[in-house]
């Protein structure tokens, strides 16, 4: 099992001096007006301004190969899917239909479908960057400090501090509870059947979960006799106060949603921004 | 359990979404229909859920997800990611007879049946309502995609949380022991 994919580095960079709170603010603001648009102008602008952030962070290509390759097989089998359930998706949305060739009965190729699935794949690509150089330069106790910060309940944020924690050792159980029952003749490579494969997912599941039950028991006692939550509230360890860089970026995330609004409601009357009319 | 959301619950809500999160990332068996796996980690969730109640249920699964998306696609896929966390929220709220139940070493026909019919109820409002109405509404997907996928997804999740779900649970249940069966050596 490779846990390397998620690797948090210790850099001192624009990105990586914004508090997790801002950063958190940020991310949060820029996918909403991802979402909200399906203009590609909007979304070529904030798809170049999260490169940049790549860029700024220093993040290098290698710690980021893995995710690019599951990335770029969704989103091909997305582009396939999206022509194959509705080949004039786009002339619906349009309204126009601009014939290039036809493949066969119902699957045209269109400029409209190809103008709807480009923006459409431009849409999911500007996001991941954001969550990258989010992802990647925050430190994960001060992720569940951030959240805190933007109003979640402490308990909850605790418990997302806890899954942060505890991760590579439920990954590590699982590793040995497997390495274990392979030794006692299991078999574990993919050739047997679902049912078959399905059996023995649970043969390790069992005492990975009762592994898991003792732990809860044991944590949550040590946490009890510390008195955890009996307060209304909690200070943060790893919390950074905010700075002028951190309002700064806020702001500027804040600005670019509201323009990509306005850009939806003020100049194309809808979601769409249609070049065809 | 004394309060709503005890130690006990936060803690086994963080372990619990470690647990869905290297399942869910690291653990798929590949399943008849292409290019789709079953989850094993949804049986997971519907274990804590069923146990810990639906605040758990909903947080384990939406964290574990949401990390799990975060980690092999860059940024979560939100609609489905709520999905998630509403289905585990719903087999939560079979905890209120299956928790009780199963602390006293209980897990017989009777529960069995309770907890899959939500696993039911939760798979089939997960993603044949939430899910494709999110897809549509956030990200605006043609209907026709998002409905075939939803069925596909409600299948094979129930399938998964209702058989591995019932094996975790009898499994736990069966180490603890009931009121009363303990009796006196003559």
């Amino acid at each position: 099992m490779k846990l390397k994919v998620f690797s948090y580095s210790r850099l001192d960079t624009f990105v990586h001096r914004l508090s997790g709170l801002s950063k958190l603010v940020c991310f949060l603001l820029l996918t909403t007006a991802i979402m909200l648009t399906y203009d590609i102008r909007v979304i070529l602008a904030i798809t170049v301004l999260s490169f940049v952030m790549i860029r700024v962070a220093k993040i290098q290509f290698k710690q980021i190969r893995l995710m690019l390759i599951y990335v770029g097989i969704f989103l091909a089998f997305n582009f396939v899917l999206t022509y194959l359930f509705e080949p004039e998706y786009g002339v619906k949305i349009y309204g126009t239909k601009h014939l290039l060739f036809t493949f066969f009965g119902p699957y045209t190729v269109t400029l409209e479908q190809l103008f709807y699935q480009i923006t459409k794949l431009m849409k999911y690509l500007s996001v991941i960057p954001l969550g990258i150089s989010f992802i990647l330069t925050t430190n994960p106790s001060e992720f569940a400090s951030s959240l805190n910060g933007i109003g979640i309940s402490y308990r909850i944020c605790t418990a997302l501090s806890l899954t942060l924690r505890y991760f590579p050792d439920v990954a590590q159980d699982y590793n040995t509870i497997s390495l274990a029952q392979q030794a006692r003749g299991i078999e574990m490579s993919g050739k047997a059947k679902m049912t078959e494969r399905l059996k023995r997912v649970a043969s390790i599941l069992i005492p990975l979960i009762m592994t898991t039950m003792d732990r809860i028991e044991l944590i949550s006692n040590a946490m009890d006799l510390r008195g955890y939550g009996k307060n209304k509230k909690r200070t943060w360890y790893s919390r950074r106060p905010l700075k002028k860089a951190d309002y700064v970026s806020m702001i500027v995330s804040l600005l670019i949603l509201i323009g990509s609004l306005y850009v939806r409601f003020a100049i194309n009357h809808s979601m769409f921004y249609n070049p065809f009319v | 359990m004394n309060s709503k959301f005890s130690t006990r619950t936060i803690v086994a809500t963080g372990l619990g979404a470690a647990v869905f999160f290297v399942l869910f990332t690291y653990v798929k068996v590949p399943s008849p229909i292409p290019e789709t796996s079953l989850q094993t980690a949804y049986g997971v969730s519907s274990f804590f859920a069923a146990i810990f109640g639906p605040l758990a249920g909903f947080l384990i699964a939406f964290i574990g997800h949401a990390l799990s998306d975060f980690i092999g696609y860059g940024s979560p896929w939100w609609s489905w990611v709520i999905a998630s966390g509403v289905a585990a929220m719903i087999t939560g709220f079979a905890a209120g007879k299956i928790a009780p139940a199963v602390e006293e070493g209980e897990f017989s026909t009777k529960e069995l049946s309770y907890f899959l019919l939500w696993v039911a109820v939760a798979n089939v409002a997960a993603w044949l309502v939430v899910a494709p109405v999110l897809d549509i509404v956030m990200y605006a997907e043609p209907v026709k995609t998002v409905f075939v996928q939803g069925i596909a997804a409600a299948a094979m999740d129930a399938i998964v949380s209702g058989i591995l779900g019932s094996v975790l649970l009898k499994a736990y249940a069966s180490t603890k022991t009931g009121k009363g069966t303990l009796s006196r050596d003559n």
